[in-house]
């Protein structure tokens, strides 16, 4: 899976997590949190919205990993390397 | 034709959403009624299968009018029975709406936003009013036909119309509005409030979630509304309705969670018979119930029957909330945010994971006495989470 297209799902799942956000206008580096006003519900069905979606286990200590758009993309194309691998 | 509302007198028949011949189960949508006051969604309160249907659209009859009959399945049908005997049989008259249809109470009337009068309701179909749009200046807020001529009128003219996510914006506005004017106005509420020590919640929280997997994790917010249905148990008063006068003990548990809308103003749709939940469904619940709400698909029986409301503003930071209750409920609990406070036990001063929870109850219904003792269940339970 390419870093585009896991940005694509991130966005998806951001989306339905969060239907009225400007997506277009996130800033990569920025916490998605603080710049989306998603509250702890929301981010949870954001995690499990991304399980659902790259079949990726993402274990509690990891979820700081998932703050901004950009930390999102680069931990989970590296998850999914890892998950290629063991296959 | 059910009651909904102590001065209806008769109902119009706006819409079947089911025929003759349909299985209908308990909890189905099964047609909408027009009150001078708003559209109401009718559920059915039993499984069956429609027999015939006895009302037709357009028609206004008396409350207490059979609308149609539902036989169970395997039955044979019945031959129909003439209206007085029905009426007994099949729907009782108000105030018991509840053998066959009964019908959600004043806040999801509320909700649903809109107060028309059946006459401008027909006016607006027939002049393709957007009743959102339009701004009432009958009673209490209501829609009158002058309103929506008044509407089609400026509609008329080259005025570029207010894209739908501000025309529902300013009718859920309009309903917050309403409610909560409605609440400081009758309700003489009462204020407590008392700090709550999260440290054994917030170890057993962590040291649980580290044995689940991600999708299965849990946030405190469900240790607090089961805590708070707990407490509604032993103090009964909390829990219900002010409804002619005097209060009503609700019939279950239903917990309102007040989600606040990005895009401005707020709902609190329930999620029911919390006392009887576990955790792990309560955050299904709560994780369904959140999504939905952003996406604007709640149920009317989610919008209708919360018995008790709680409110966590404590994501945004606040430490005390000091809430009003939505009527006509009786109490609202309010947590504020979690924080490390300094916190003298056993003679020995340490640092705790602190949180504020108040209650506003309704003095028609409780004293302080009682709201104390319900603030202090939840305080209590929340010492023994693995017992949640």
């Amino acid at each position: 899976m390419t870093a585009e297209q896991i940005r694509e799902t991130v966005l998806r799942v951001l989306g339905s997590v969060a239907p009225e956000a400007e997506l277009q206008s996130i800033d990569p580096r920025l916490s998605l949190r603080d710049q989306l006003d998603i509250d702890s519900v929301d981010f949870l069905n954001f995690v499990i919205g991304i399980h659902a979606e790259l079949g990726i286990d993402i274990p509690e200590v990891d979820l700081p990993k998932l703050a901004t758009l950009e930390s999102c993309v680069s931990y989970l194309l590296s998850k999914s390397e890892v998950e290629r691998v063991k296959r | 034709m059910p009651s909904l509302g102590a001065d209806m007198e008769a109902g119009t028949l706006a819409e079947w959403r089911v025929r003759p011949g349909d299985g209908v189960k308990r909890g189905d949508i099964v047609a909408v009624v027009d009150t001078e006051k708003a559209a109401i969604e009718v559920e059915i309160f039993e499984d069956g299968i429609v027999q015939a249907i006895l009302v037709r659209e357009g028609e206004k009859v008396p409350v207490g009018t059979v609308l149609a009959m539902i036989r169970n399945e395997g039955q044979p049908e019945q031959p129909i029975p003439p209206q007085e005997v029905k009426a007994e049989k099949v729907a009782p008259s108000a105030p018991r709406p509840t053998a066959a249809a009964r019908v959600p109470q004043a806040p999801m009337a509320a909700l649903r936003g809109l107060r028309v009068s059946p006459l401008a309701r027909r006016r607006a179909e027939e002049l393709g009013v957007q009743l959102t749009a339009v701004t009432g200046t009958g009673e209490g807020g209501a829609i009158t036909k002058e309103d929506v001529d008044r509407a089609a009128a400026t509609a008329a003219r080259p005025v570029q119309a207010a894209p739908p996510a501000e025309e529902r914006q300013a009718g859920l506005r309009r309903v917050i509005a309403a409610a909560m004017a409605r609440s400081k106005r009758e309700i003489p509420h009462y204020y407590l409030g008392t700090d709550i020590d999260m440290s054994q919640a917030m170890a057993w929280l962590a040291a649980e979630n580290l044995k689940r997997p991600v999708t299965e994790r849990l946030l405190y917010s469900a240790l607090l509304l089961r805590t708070v249905a707990l407490a509604a148990r032993e103090v009964q008063e909390m829990n219900g309705f002010w409804v002619d006068g005097s209060f009503k003990p609700g019939p279950a548990i239903h917990v309102g969670v007040a989600i606040s809308l990005r895009q401005g103003g707020l709902v609190a749709p329930a999620i029911h018979d919390v006392d009887k939940k576990s955790l792990d469904e309560l955050m299904r619940d709560m994780l369904d119930l959140v999504k939905r709400a952003r996406a604007g698909v709640l149920r009317s029986s989610e919008l209708s029957d919360p018995t008790i409301t709680v409110t966590s503003l404590g994501e945004q930071g606040v430490q005390t909330v000091f809430g009003v209750i939505y009527p006509p409920q009786v109490a609202l609990v309010g947590f504020g945010r979690i924080t490390e406070r300094p916190w003298a036990a056993a003679g020995v001063v340490g640092a705790r994971p602190v949180i504020s929870a108040s209650l506003s109850a309704d003095h028609r219904v409780s004293d302080g006495h009682r709201g104390g003792l319900f603030l202090a269940a939840i305080g209590r339970l929340l010492q023994e989470p693995e017992k949640l």
